[in-house]
Parts: C-alpha cells; sequence; structure tokens
C-alpha cells in the first residue's frame, strides 16, 4: 500500500527535504490534501481534476518561497473566486548559519543560533581548534580555509542563511568576505574592533572588492549595540541583528516606540 | 510540526485516535504564525501549542469534540469571535485554527 499523505509529510519534515500541503479547510470536500516536495510528485486530490491542477502550480510557488497562508480559488480552480479555501502549509529546510573562526565567541553563537533554529556550520583553516569536541552543539565543523568552503556550498545560500565572521584576522577574512558577496546570503557580518573593521575596509578594497556592495551587505563590527561583553551576550547581540537584517527594522526597544509589534 | 511528531507516532501506536489544529490564518497580533499546530490524543494528551498559551484549553476541548463527530472545522478564537467562542487572546488578536482528526 502506498504511503499515506501524513507518512510523506512526516518523512520529509524529519529528513528536512523541502516539502508542502494543501488541504481544503472551507468548501467542498472539507480536508481533502495534495501533497508535493522534493522527492515527492505530486499525491492526493482536492476532488477536482483543474482545481488540484492550479493549486498544485501554486503550491510548488508557496513552497519555493517558504511560506505557508490561505489561497482562495472557484470550484474548479477558478482564480478571484472564494468558494473554495485552501491552506498551503509549506516547510522548508532550516536556515543555514555559517560561523567562520574557531574562536572563544563561537561556541556561544553556535547555542544561540541552534536556539533559533539555524543549521549551525564551525569551519576554520586551523584544524587544532574546529573540532567537534569544542563545538558539540554544531551541525558540522568543518577544518578547511574560509573562502574555499564557501566556494563549495556559497550557491546554496539564500536570503534566510547567515555567514558571520569571527576569524579576526585579516589572511581569513578578507577572502571569505569576497566570496560571501558573491552569494545570495542575507546576511554577512565580521567582527573586529573598530580599528580592526576599518583596516580590514582598507584590505578589502586593495584586494579589488566591489566596496559599494561592501557597504551595502557587510555588517561590521558585527551585532547590535546591547553593550554586553560576555560571549554570550555577544552571540545574542549577533543574532539580535541578524533579526533585525532580515525584517528591516531600526532596532530599539518595543517601549519607546508605538508601532505594531510583529 | 517536527517538535510534536514523535508524541503523534507514540499515540498511534497505541492505537488512539489523534486531532491536529493547525494555525491557518492571524490577524492583529499572534505569536504564533500559520503552520504552526498542536495535536491531541483522545486521551486528552496535547503536544505543540498553536498561540503563546491563551487558547490551548480551548482548542482541547474542541479537538475531542472533533474526534467524537469526526467533524473536521475551521475554528476561530480571538475580539471578534461569537459569545460561543469568546476565548479572548492577551494579544487582542484573532487566529483562525483548522481542526481535523489525523486520519490521512
Amino acid at each position: 500500500m502506498a504511503d499515506s499523505i501524513y507518512e510523506l509529510w512526516r518523512e520529509a519534515v524529519n529528513d528536512h527535504r523541502p516539502v508542502a500541503l494543501a488541504t481544503v479547510i472551507e468548501g467542498e470536500n472539507l480536508g481533502a490534501k495534495l501533497i508535493v516536495g522534493d522527492g515527492i510528485d505530486s499525491q492526493g486530490t482536492l476532488g477536482d481534476v483543474d482545481l488540484d491542477r492550479v493549486v498544485l502550480r501554486d503550491t510548488i510557488g508557496e513552497l519555493a518561497g517558504g511560506r505557508s497562508g490561505i489561497r482562495h480559488y472557484g470550484p474548479h480552480g477558478e482564480a478571484r473566486e472564494t468558494a473554495v479555501s485552501i491552506f498551503i502549509e509549506s516547510f522548508a529546510p532550516p536556515p543555514h548559519m555559517l560561523i567562520f573562526g574557531a574562536v572563544d565567541f563561537t561556541g556561544a553563537l553556535v547555542k544561540i543560533a541552534k536556539v533559533m533554529g539555524y543549521r549551525v556550520t564551525v569551519c576554520d583553516a586551523r584544524e587544532v581548534f574546529a573540532t567537534k569536541r569544542r563545538f558539540p552543539n554544531a551541525d558540522d565543523v568543518v577544518v578547511d580555509w574560509p573562502h574555499r568552503h564557501l566556494e563549495k556550498v556559497g550557491d546554496r545560500l539564500g536570503q534566510r542563511d547567515a555567514v558571520c565572521v569571527l576569524t579576526h584576522d585579516h589572511k581569513f577574512d578578507v577572502p571569505a568576505i569576497q566570496a560571501a558577496l558573491a552569494t545570495d546570503v542575507g546576511y554577512l557580518g565580521a567582527m573586529g574592533s573598530r580599528r580592526t573593521c576599518e583596516e580590514r575596509l582598507e584590505r578589502l578594497a586593495q584586494a579589488g572588492a566591489d566596496m559599494e556592495q561592501v557597504t551595502a551587505r557587510l555588517h561590521a563590527p558585527i551585532g547590535l549595540d546591547l553593550g554586553g561583553r560576555t560571549p554570550e551576550e555577544t552571540a545574542i547581540a549577533i543574532c539580535a541583528e541578524v533579526i533585525a537584517a532580515r525584517t528591516g527594522r531600526v532596532s530599539s526597544s518595543l517601549s519607546d516606540t508605538t508601532g505594531s509589534i510583529h | 510540526m517536527k517538535e510534536i511528531m514523535d508524541d503523534i507516532d507514540r499515540w498511534r501506536r497505541s492505537g488512539h485516535k489523534v486531532a491536529l489544529a493547525r494555525v491557518v490564518d492571524i490577524e492583529g497580533s499572534g505569536p504564533r504564525l500559520p503552520g504552526a499546530s498542536m495535536a491531541v490524543a483522545e486521551t486528552g494528551e496535547v503536544a505543540g501549542s498553536v498561540s503563546g498559551g491563551c487558547v490551548e484549553g480551548a482548542v482541547v476541548s474542541e479537538a475531542l469534540d472533533i474526534l467524537a463527530t469526526g467533524e473536521r472545522r475551521l475554528v476561530t478564537f480571538g475580539y471578534s469571535d461569537d459569545e460561543a467562542f469568546a476565548v479572548g487572546l492577551t494579544c487582542g488578536g484573532t487566529i483562525h485554527l483548522f481542526i481535523e482528526p489525523l486520519d490521512w
């Protein structure tokens, strides 16, 4: 017997494979379902062949954007009608945070990023530092030059992902930042004092980096100005900046603002 | 969803019926986004959450009723409800849930 729709859904979610489920929540055939995803040709039916075709197309689009929500159709998938409401639930794999530099701050950042739901990779060229024992919470610990690692995985980075450069060493930082700028990664930050950051900018310019891109995308010194000092507080300042970069907000206390909370 | 699947498996292996409540829409302020889900076993056991804790109690009684009747439905909680479902969210938002037996 073929797997049930729930089994297909469960297996995909457990394997971190993108999958989307469309359910009739208003109209004929309440509860009818259609599932589609990576490695799953569409299965199930909403009870009408034309409705299935239109909803399948929209479901694939919603999955690509990682969105979940309600869409309305006519009984045969007509646009601008509302006889049928479909809830499309997308499961997209967790966003990825790449941390370059196996330094004191790295362990704390791995912990906070895991709490936020990231898949976390720690990468450092120095094999004595980049060990799974030092970063037990990381999903992957990679011994490689950061820019070389980015050449391998960079084309898989997107708007939801983050690159945090904590190496404090221009020799690693500069090529890593240049390689990160060549990807579509949504957040790019680099650690260092004000002076280190200024020097790094000079070196990036000397190395021929696109300085317009650097100005627009590089957060350095990394993190929001929370005034914290410990690795954990710094990690929270970094993760808070990642959130603010994604939502496009200027961070301030909610008690000092009057707009909507979400 | 992932975090409630182990509980769902366990309940189903024990032969218990399970209802699934999923947030399908929110209006105004709401702590959980569409796709947030909660499972309720016919024994009354619960996994997951669909709000900051404001409506979970009411969701359990809806879910048990749906398990008894087999009738899946869309349920709304929030300030804009009828008196019959007058369970307010402290954040003042409205939350729409689709609750159904996990028979698929």
